[in-house]
């Protein structure tokens, strides 16, 4: 009988990157309860990419592979989609693992694309993703109005609210929409039309999507939010609609 | 002709709950008529992610992006649904694509357009997204 060892783990007890993501959250993110059941895997569309799954990475993570797990692509191949907590039996919390993996990489090892999302957001006090700035916006949605009005009988009356203050509803849009296909906000509008909705758009903070909370960056996050929160605060509004 | 509807990730399991997405069933039967609505498995608070969340639109990713969303794909072949309704613009974007990138057969339609459609107001310049055969109704 061999008297080796099958799995040799370190000695010494180290500092996980597990240990500093479960002080972040409430219980810990139950991150210390896995069964290793594979419940979570089984039903994860990013099992097998990168070679990786939600329970490798957490046992991974658990086993003080931080170098390994940090290094992996796969945390911007899972979507943070939360279906792994949905069907875990401990309600382990990976996403949110997954979310601090992102955030401890630097700037310039973000996946290009999600960090220039976000800096465009940045750029205007509209928080949109692919720059629109506030005339932009409020040029696209005048003239699409203006067009529909005049072309569509039944629809002589149609609004699209810009800065009305003390509406029910303030509502964001997706910025491909103004930006690419700016037909498709014109459905949304008749269908609020018909069913007498009181609400707005704002020229400030109406774009939808929020690129630097995938991004993992904390400070970017909040100054995307506390604009649009704001925004909506500014116009009194009671209610904040957002499509995505 | 049939139809099925993605349960936005942010929207379901992330947000409201059940409750939403018996709304949006609601809402759905309602536009396409009960006969005609067929849903994915699984589906609801218990469904899976397109693949077109948590930026992954944006992160440079197109093959993984396709692989993750190939179960998405076959769920809603599996249905032989001729439509898939999209309530989320990023699941449209994603869906979308994935149709087209693994040649399916049906089309990918935000909830408003066939709301508009159904309340006989959807003008011609919003029709995108329909196949011929819905793409002159109504006009
Ligand atoms: S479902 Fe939960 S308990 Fe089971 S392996 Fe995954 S994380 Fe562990
Ligand atoms: S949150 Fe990530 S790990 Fe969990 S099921 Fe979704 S994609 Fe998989």
């Amino acid at each position: 009988m061999s008297t080796e060892p099958v799995i040799k783990l370190g000695q010494k007890k180290k500092s996980l990157f597990k240990d500093s993501v479960m002080a972040l959250l409430p219980d810990g993110g139950n991150l210390n309860m896995c069964l290793t059941c594979g419940v979570c895997s089984s039903g994860c569309p990013a099992t097998g990419l990168a070679d990786m799954d939600p329970r490798k990475f957490l046992r991974m993570a658990s086993m003080g592979m931080d170098e390994e797990i940090l290094s992996s692509p796969w945390a911007w191949m899972c979507t943070m989609c939360q279906r792994c907590i949905y069907v875990c039996p401990m309600q382990i919390d990976i996403p949110q693992l997954i979310y601090n993996v992102r955030s401890v990489k630097p700037r310039d090892e973000k996946p290009k694309g999600i960090v220039s999302s976000c800096d465009l957001a940045l750029k205007h006090d509209t928080c949109s993703a692919m720059g629109a700035s506030e005339e932009d916006w409020v040029f696209v949605v005048e003239d699409v109005l203006e067009e529909v009005r005049d072309s569509q009988s039944g629809f002589e009356s149609l609004e699209a609210p810009m800065d009305k203050s003390g509406a029910t509803f303030f509502l964001n849009q997706n910025s491909r929409e103004p930006v690419t296909e700016p037909d498709e906000m014109v459905p949304l509008w008749k269908i609020l039309h018909s069913v007498g909705a009181d609400w707005t758009y704002g020229s400030k903070g109406w774009a939808a999507e929020n690129y630097c909370m995938f991004m993992g960056d904390n400070k970017d996050w909040e100054s995307i939010v506390r604009t649009k929160a704001k925004a909506v605060d500014d116009l009194g509004a009671k209610v904040w609609l957002n499509t995505e | 002709m049939k139809f099925t509807v993605q349960d936005p990730c942010q929207l379901v399991r992330k947000s409201l709950g059940d409750p939403i997405a018996e709304d949006l069933r609601f809402v759905v039967k309602a536009v396409v008529g009960e006969e005609n609505f067929i849903d994915m498995t699984p589906n609801r608070s218990n469904n899976f992610c397109c693949g077109g969340g948590g930026g992954f639109l944006q992160a440079g990713l197109p093959e993984e992006r396709h692989a993750y969303g190939s179960q998405k794909f076959n769920q809603i072949i599996k249905t032989g649904a001729d439509y898939c309704i999209t309530p989320c613009h990023n699941c449209h974007s994603q869906i979308h694509d994935l149709s087209e990138h693994f040649e399916g057969t049906f089309h990918t339609v935000h909830l408003w357009t066939l709301i508009c459609l159904a309340m006989g107001t959807l003008g011609e310049n919003e029709r995108t997204y329909l196949g011929p055969d819905l793409a002159e109704v109504g006009l």
